[in-house]
């Protein structure tokens, strides 16, 4: 009897509560900058930056910065996935490779890559290839420590039945190995896409030619705020779009197996 | 004392042997160096159940394992039919862990299929064995389910099917009701012996309860403590499949209290070796004192 209720306030009921809460945040910004007084330098009129989001979108301004994050991010993700899953797996083979490299990488992934940025910057330049090789750096501890403990904790017990029902070498990892570290290896793909993101988008606030994080930081110069917060929210929503595009692929990958 | 495991000497056709096989872990010297199993030797019978039971840590499972090609032994030999032992022989062995090792991502029909795929049974077979293998434990509706889906008792049965498709003349089986409650096993072991009485599977089937050995064994070997080795060989003269009246009877309970009688010491010896870096502890206080 109380399922249905129960699937309300899970569902449909939670996702009103944000709503509300984004509603909410949007009403408080209106007041303040209409009856608080608050400077519209430093806070744009939300009216305001509708308009520019309108203006900037109509007009495919945001086409060429969004092509350079994206393409940035398309790399840096692709080189850590790559790179991240096969080291992973090699490392995981050998007992003696994962007692050494689990701990340094935990130990590397845990401090501020960021830091490196102007060295990245000095040997890459200002473009895309800086941003590339940070957030590849920053996206490869999440994939390869994920990966190494997926493969390192599979089940003994199924690897040895497999081998009892004469499993070759590829069968092993084809239908026991890959299934069993599959749902550790997607979270820590989640995570990396995640970070090499946010790396990105910030690095090019710092240092850079082009990209959102370039655009959002040129307009703050220009005091033009109300075009600055309408590429924020621009921003905010490519990443939410992407980020639960990954998190559905995620649930996918690790329903089907 | 000898370890003559077989009465009648060494049987013509036996459908495993092991001789003089001794096992230890890690090496000699190192703190985890166990010796495991001592110069055991032992022929299994074609289309005998053979069941082993002794005290926790003799070295049963060890035993299982070198018999099944899943560990080499240290020392001494293992032969199935007249092949000798290197290495897992999956179209002779099939094997049922005690954490029934179904592989969870799989359905049921799934995991019996894939054992199938690893033996390399032809495509066209696989679907048809499968289907038997799951009516033959009386499965069928539960294809579909996952392993987690099922109760405890019916995950030994999909495990048991996925053996049984493999269509091998030998299963090995390490206490595959040890984690089910009395009752379920008492089930199980009943069906199990019609199972066997009809396939002529030859059966080796390690146990923790004496009921379940007298109830499924054609022998019974008792190991000693660690290292394990075979204390005793008891036939269990009573035609298969048993009924449950079998383990009312009085030669149930004669044969039951024998194993009791030669495990017991056994299981206290086990009991002392375990507690042994204790004793070292208090001997080393003790001398602190003196
Ligand atoms: N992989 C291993 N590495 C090191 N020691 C092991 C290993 N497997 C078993 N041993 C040791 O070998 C001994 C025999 O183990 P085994 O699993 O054969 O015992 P068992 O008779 O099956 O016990 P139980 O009835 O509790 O299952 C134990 O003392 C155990 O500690
Ligand atoms: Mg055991």
């Amino acid at each position: 009897m109380s399922a249905p209720r129960d699937r309300f306030k899970g569902g449909l009921a939670s996702r009103l509560v944000q709503v509300g809460f984004l509603v909410a945040i949007s009403v408080l910004w209106y007041l303040a900058t209409t009856r608080w007084g608050v400077n519209k330098l430093l806070l744009p009129n939300p009216l305001n930056v509708w308009d520019q989001l309108v203006d900037v979108i109509a007009k495919g301004e945001y086409l060429n910065d969004l092509r350079i994050t994206l393409t940035e991010l398309a790399f840096a993700f692709a080189i850590s996935m790559v790179s991240g899953t096969l080291i992973g797996f090699a490392i995981s083979r050998s007992p003696y490779f994962t007692k050494v490299f689990e701990p340094l990488f935990a130990g590397i992934y845990s401090i501020p890559i960021i830091l490196f940025l102007p060295l990245y910057v000095l040997f890459f330049g200002l473009g895309p290839a800086s941003k590339i090789a940070l957030g590849t750096t920053i996206s490869f501890f999440p994939v390869v420590l994920s990966t190494i403990a997926g493969f390192s904790n599979v089940d003994r017990v199924l690897v040895t039945a497999a081998k009892s029902m004469g499993a070759s070498d590829y069968q092993l990892f084809r239908y026991v190995l890959v299934p069993a570290a599959l749902p550790v290896i997607l979270t820590g793909l989640r995570m990396g896409f995640t970070v090499a993101l946010l790396s990105i988008i910030g690095s090019e606030t710092i240092a850079s030619l082009g990209g959102l994080g370039h655009r959002i930081v040129n307009l703050a110069e220009n005091m033009d705020m109300a075009r600055m917060f309408a590429y924020i929210v621009f921003a905010i929503a490519i990443a939410a779009f992407l980020n639960t595009t990954v998190s559905v692929l995620e649930a996918r990958g690790k329903r089907q197996r | 004392m000898t370890t003559i495991a077989t009465p009648d000497a060494a049987k013509a056709d036996a459908a495993i042997r092991v001789r003089n096989v001794s096992h230890h872990f890690g090496e000699e010297g190192e703190a985890r160096h166990v010796r495991a199993l001592l110069d055991t030797s032992l022929d299994v019978e074609r289309g005998e159940l053979l069941c082993l039971i002794g005290p926790s840590g003799c070295g049963k499972s060890t035993l299982l394992n070198v018999m099944g090609g899943l560990f080499e032994p240290t020392t001494g030999t293992v032969t199935v039919g007249d092949k000798p032992v290197r290495g897992p022989m999956p179209h002779d062995i099939a094997f049922i862990f005690q954490e029934n090792a179904l592989f969870p991502w799989n359905t049921i029909f799934e995991n019996i299929m894939l054992g199938m795929t690893f033996q390399g049974v032809p495509k066209s077979e696989r679907e048809d064995r499968a289907r038997r293998a799951l009516e033959a434990v009386g499965l069928d509706e539960f294809a579909d389910h996952y392993p987690s889906q099922l109760s405890g008792g019916m995950r030994q049965r999909a495990a048991l099917a996925r053996a049984l498709s493999l269509e091998t003349s030998i299963l090995l089986m390490d206490e595959p009701f040890g984690a089910l409650d009395e009752q379920t096993r008492m089930v199980l072991g009943e069906d199990l012996s019609v199972l066997l009485s009809r396939s002529k599977k030859t059966i080796v089937f390690v146990t923790h309860s004496l009921g379940e050995a007298v109830f499924l064994a054609d022998r019974v070997a008792v190991f000693s403590a660690r290292p394990g080795t075979i204390k005793e060989v008891i036939e269990i003269d009573e035609p298969h499949p048993r009924k449950p009246e079998f383990m009312t009877s009085a030669k149930f309970h004669t044969l039951r209290d024998r194993l009791y009688e030669l495990l017991h010491d056994e299981i206290r010896k086990s009991m002392s070796q375990s507690a042994k870096p204790k004793r070292a502890y208090e001997d080393a206080v003790a001398k602190g004192e003196a």
